[in-house]
């Protein structure tokens, strides 16, 4: 998120000095079904570093979950699922490209130089097997070494992640550990084989807010340990101001915003941002208004609307002229040094309306 | 653990009694009730024209003419002490356990069930074996390629093979392979210790009859189970740490999607293991399910009854068997 | 809301004038009037109807006519009492535990006008929920679930009382039993001064018309075959009622009322967005003008644009239809959002109990506190500012839960007292109660 170019314009660069850790380039994940085709991912490109953290924002649909899989190659990951996606564009990791790559080798990096975190740790480990075993496997699969090894391996990660009696623990199933627990051996299993690139997708949702914030903490902790980049998908803003140095956020498979954190919280540029925030209560003020929600819904992914996306929704729709937000797809264009937005209003007008309209009420 | 497990033994022995006691009602107490006299009963067991003496002397022998009640104590007593009848001046002993005689033929019932017993347990478990193979093999590539034309094929194979009953395909597979082409030619059981050989090819043509009915109902079920399995979060999880599809397959995906095919297993299992019916007679076995079948045909009232209380008892084992398995490869089943 | 609900607190009788269109209730569909608030009740409902027509009325022990004459006098007696302080009428009845309930349901508006005091529209009394745990050969009961247990609190007509705590400490349990689709273990509840602690079903059926409930999963808790017009409609069958301009008119305009067409009278629920659903479900409790809705996590399966949508409806609709609200959620944003006073929960107790501005700016007990540290704020500038409270562990179970006060395992200010004595729950200032040995913030020395 550190270079300026934004779009799949840009002449990609040779792979090694200077490339950005992971480069994704008009990334573009179709699902073909009876109804249409459905563009999940349409035209997405951000950059990020290693010890750097992105947060990815949107709503169900906007397509973020479906990012975080294309670039782990859980799209391509059996015949199966090759056969229901298209995808297109580029995703490099460390320089080396994913999207055309052998789906075996893509294997061979997916657990070891990127792992993901998923929202519901119930579900997302298997049921059968000891918390233990499922780490170990974790770990065997890239690492040549012995069960015991592997075990005494698993026993150390459970303890990083703040598992109390770890070597008790081990032999635990899932079903017996709590909600927290089961998230925070979820992490052990992602961060067995030290990957450079951590993906969170709704780390938290499903915990409780003190269980929440002992969660992130810990992320946060575990970052500074290891240095590695992590992308942490989220619905709430909450969660990533918390976390991200960068922000990106998407709406109807596309990015709408994306810059450093501070800057789109402290001056958001596009109007849906400006509609996630009226829409969120806080906690930290007290106000008796009412909230001012994004009317309407999320748009189709098989019939997205023309023009911006977020047009049919937006109160500033008729703002620019010439019928502009029906008809022509805003491009992201950068207001301040690396804060993009995709809107047709000015920049010196949409900063009008953060600061005399929206601002005020939130 | 242990403490499941006595609950479910306990559970299964109390099961027993009760299928045992409501059969035993059905047979003797429900012609009562309709009007049957003890002396119709007894006569059953004299054959044509008795006198009234040896009707007298049966009843008296054989307890009918107590309650139903006290028969039925009788009855359970004699399953696990055996009885002693005693007809005229010799005592007929009838060993552990009793079910009783048969009214026509006057022989013990258990040790011809157990004579028949080999037939169709040979039967049974090998075309379990055999459906078990076939129809999750099946299955499982099914699901790993849906619609693709293997999948197409072998479900709609599968879908005739649910459908076409017994008496059908069996009847098809004696005349294509016993009397077109003679590969499996009618021969009598031949039991497995004494040549495996003989006693395999015997058995290969109903094995592979019966299987063909079964293999498509368990295709069919592990179809279903392994596409939701592999759809669940945990199979995307053992991707996403880098496991070979062959291990997500196999390891994370056909361990849960074969779990509940357990249950069903056991309930036909124990179905099959009190007689199959219809594929003895076709294949003129003479199996615990043809013994059945001529106990019926003649209302061999203690026969009938034997073989019900068999078929109860493996339904009820089968059961017991499942359920601990099911404990034993699902975790969370064993708390609660 | 708060403005809301002094607005409202004079509408609070308009549910009255639909009073004269009730019938008594009809015993012999009686059975199916619990599930009135369920999911997918919609085919019962039908047999239901049927049978209510055929029925014999069943009056006799439901003072129904009573009970909705005094229900205009209350929100009468709240306008006069509005600006008395609200935590007074709970402390007066808990000490004067003698005055009897029969009475105050015979008499209840002079009673208020006399002392002055607000007279709730539910009033909870130690209320517990034991779920049963049971052991060994002979399923011989080992311990219990105590998912609630003694809890204290009233709602009063027009307000919106918040309930709030983490997975486990009891809210939803809570929900269901002062909806009495569950029945207690023990305390009590009253519904405008009539105990429905233990009613049969056949005889909460008249109670069903006025306390509903809003249910969380807008996919689960609409039967997939019916549509929206039969869905909305079911509370006027299951009920026997029949709306002025008939059933379908009366649907149709509880649609546009929740922000949806008329022309989806005939859609199917597939065919509708989360947030329509949910719309829909707030439009099925609203049929028959219900005086108390219970909403168990209204929003929280919803998208955050769609959620400020709905908690703005609910709150539209508590001014136009003078509701009043019980709102069960997680998210303590929300809840103090909507909320005119919140209850915490913990481990099936109330640890705190006061009106928002009070809880938000001073919360009193130790877990509240560490509760709202740890809600993320959408602003990078208070990564830094802020001190949190990390709270360590899980929530300890509710089989076994700790001696004392249950959260002193995960309390940083725990002592001894705290293992060996349970606190009480009790007032330190106007409207603000707390459980706590060791209160923050509290206004003097040695209160507890």
């Amino acid at each position: 998120m550190t270079d300026s170019d934004d779009t799949a314009s840009g002449a990609p660069k040779p792979p090694g000095e200077g490339a950005p850790f992971l480069d994704v380039r008009d990334l573009k994940v179709h699902f073909p079904t009876d109804d249409g085709l459905v563009k999940s991912v349409d035209g997405l490109s951000f950059t990020l570093e290693k010890g750097k953290t992105l947060g990815i924002v949107g709503e169900s649909g906007s397509g973020k979950s479906v990012t975080s899989l294309a670039v782990m190659g859980l799209h391509r990951a059996s015949r199966r699922q090759r056969a229901t996606v298209r995808m297109s564009g580029e995703i490099r990791l460390d320089g080396q490209e994913l999207i055309g790559a052998d789906p075996d080798e893509v294997r061979r990096l997916r657990g070891r130089r990127m792992a993901m975190i998923f929202q519901d740790p119930l579900s997302a480990l298997h049921p059968y097997y000891t918390v233990g075993k499922q780490i170990v496997e974790a770990y065997r699969v890239h690492h040549d070494v012995d069960k015991k090894t592997a075990r005494k391996r698993a026993i150390e990660m459970l303890d990083r992640v703040g598992i109390p009696q770890p070597d008790k623990r081990v032999d635990d199933h899932p079903h017996q550990f709590s909600g927290g627990m089961r998230q925070r051996a979820m992490i052990a299993m992602a961060l067995v084989n030290n990957p450079e690139l951590l993906i969170a997708d709704e780390p938290t949702t499903a915990l409780d807010v003190t269980v929440q914030a002992q969660i992130l903490d810990l992320i946060r902790d575990l970052q500074k340990e290891f240095g590695s980049a992590v992308i942490v998908i989220t619905h709430d803003l909450g969660v990533v101001a918390e976390l991200a140095d960068d922000l990106l956020v998407m709406y109807g498979g596309r990015c709408v915003e994306r810059g450093p954190a501070d800057k789109i919280f402290e001056a958001p540029q596009h109007p849906y941002t400006w509609g996630l925030l009226g829409s969120m209560p806080r906690i930290d003020r007290d106000h008796t208004d009412r909230l001012i929600p994004v009317k309407g819904s999320p748009p189709s992914l098989i019939n997205v609307p023309s023009g911006c996306a977020f047009n049919p929704r937006c109160p500033y729709a008729d703002v620019p002229k010439d019928d502009l937000t029906r008809t022509v797809r805003p491009e992201l264009t950068e207001a301040t040094t690396g804060h993009f937005s995709a809107c047709h209003m000015a920049p010196a007008e949409r900063k009008r309306i953060w600061t005399e309209e929206i601002a005020p009420k939130l | 653990m242990f403490s499941y497990l006595i609950r479910r033994v306990i559970s299964a022995v109390i099961l027993l009694l009760i299928v045992s006691a409501v059969t035993f009602g059905i047979f003797f107490l429900l012609p009562k009730i309709a009007g049957q006299t003890t002396d119709q009963l007894a006569q059953q067991y004299i054959g044509k024209s008795p006198t009234p003496a040896d009707i007298a002397a049966v009843k008296r022998n054989l307890g009918l003419d107590k309650p139903v009640y006290e028969q039925y104590w009788e009855f359970l007593k004699g399953i696990f002490t055996g009885v002693d009848y005693k007809f005229g001046p010799e005592a007929a002993r009838c060993h552990v356990p009793c079910f009783g005689y048969s009214f026509k033929t006057h022989i013990e019932v258990w040790p011809e069930i157990r004579s028949r017993l080999p037939v169709t347990l040979s039967l049974a478990v090998g075309a379990a074996v055999v459906w078990l193979v076939s129809g999750i093999t099946t299955g499982v590539i099914s699901a790993l390629r849906p619609g693709s034309l293997f999948d197409r094929l072998s479900m709609g194979v599968a879908l005739a093979g649910v459908s076409l009953p017994m008496f059908f395909t069996g009847a098809i597979a004696l005349a294509l392979f016993t009397y077109q082409w003679p590969i499996f030619e009618r021969s009598d059981y031949v039991p497995l210790f004494d040549n495996p050989f003989l006693w395999a090819r015997t058995l290969v043509l109903p094995w592979v009859t019966l299987a063909f009915l079964y293999s498509a109902l368990y295709a069919r079920l592990t179809r279903a189970g392994m596409l939701e399995t592999l759809s669940e979060d945990y199979i995307r999880t053992a991707r996403a740490k880098g496991l070979g599809e062959r291990t997500v397959v196999v390891r994370h995906g056909l361990r849960a999607a074969l779990t509940p095919l357990i249950t069903v297993f056991g309930m036909d299992l124990g179905l099959l293991l009190g007689g199959a019916l219809i594929t003895e007679q076709v294949f003129s076995l003479q199996g615990v399910g043809a013994f059945a079948v001529q106990a019926i045909t003649a209302n061999d009232l203690p026969n009938i009854l034997g073989v019900t209380l068999l078929a109860a008892f493996f339904i009820v084992l089968c059961n017991l068997v499942v359920d601990v398995l099911y404990a034993a490869v699902d975790p969370r089943v064993r708390l609660s | 809301m708060s403005e809301n609900a002094k607005k409202k607190s004079g509408k609070a009788g308009e549910p009255a004038e639909t009073e004269q269109t009730r019938e008594p209730a009809e015993a012999g569909a009686a059975a199916e009037a619990q599930e009135s608030a369920e999911a997918g009740a919609a085919e019962e409902a039908g047999k239901g109807g049927e049978s209510a027509e055929s029925a014999e009325p069943d009056g006799a022990d439901v003072p129904d006519g009573a009970a909705s004459a005094e229900s205009e006098q209350p929100a009468e007696a709240a306008e006069a009492a509005e600006d008395a302080e609200p935590a007074e009428p709970a402390e007066a009845v808990d000490e004067k535990p003698a005055a009897p309930v029969a009475s105050a349901a015979a008499v209840p508006a002079p009673r208020s006008d006399a002392d002055g005091v607000r007279t709730p529209l539910l009033r909870v009394r130690g209320l517990t929920r034991h779920f049963p745990i049971t052991k060994g050969l002979l399923k011989r009961q080992v311990g219990a679930v105590q998912a609630v247990d003694g809890i204290d609190f009233d709602v009063y007509p027009g307000e919106t009382l918040g309930v709030v705590g983490e997975s486990g400490c009891g809210k939803s349990t809570m929900g269901r039993l002062i909806t009495r689709l569950d029945e207690p273990t023990g305390g009590t509840v009253e519904f405008e001064g009539q105990d429905i602690t233990h009613l049969s079903p056949g005889k909460l059926r008249p109670m069903r018309r006025d306390v509903q409930m809003i249910f969380q999963d807008p996919y689960g808790s609409l039967n997939p075959r019916h549509t929206i017009g039969g869905i909305v409609s079911t509370p006027f069958r299951l009920q026997g009622v029949e709306p002025e301009g008939g059933v379908k008119k009366e649907v149709q305009r509880l649609l546009e009322l929740v922000g949806l067409s008329p022309e989806h009278y005939n859609r199917y629920p597939h065919e509708f967005s989360g947030g329509q659903r949910q719309r829909i479900g707030i439009a099925r409790a609203l049929a028959l003008k219900p005086k108390l809705v219970v909403a168990d996590e209204p929003v929280s399966a919803l998208d955050v644009s769609i959620q400020a949508q709905v908690v703005n409806l609910m709150d539209d609709l508590q001014d136009e239809l003078g509701l009043t609200y019980v709102i069960i959620a997680h998210d303590l944003s929300v809840i103090r959002h909507v909320s005119d006073r919140i209850v915490v929960m913990y481990l099936g107790k109330i640890v705190e109990l006061a009106d928002r501005t009070s809880l938000y700016t001073t919360p009193m007990h130790p877990y509240t506190k560490a509760l709202m540290s740890a809600v993320p704020v959408p602003d990078t500038k208070r990564r830094t500012e802020r001190d949190r409270i990390l709270l360590k562990g899980d929530v300890p179970s509710p089989i076994n839960p700790p001696s004392g006060c249950r959260f002193r395992t995960r309390c940083w200010k725990a002592t001894e007292t705290c293992t060996t004595t349970e606190p009480p729950l009790v007032s330190l200032k106007d409207g603000h109660k707390v459980a706590c040995h060791h209160p923050e913030n509290a206004p003097g020395p040695g209160t507890a």
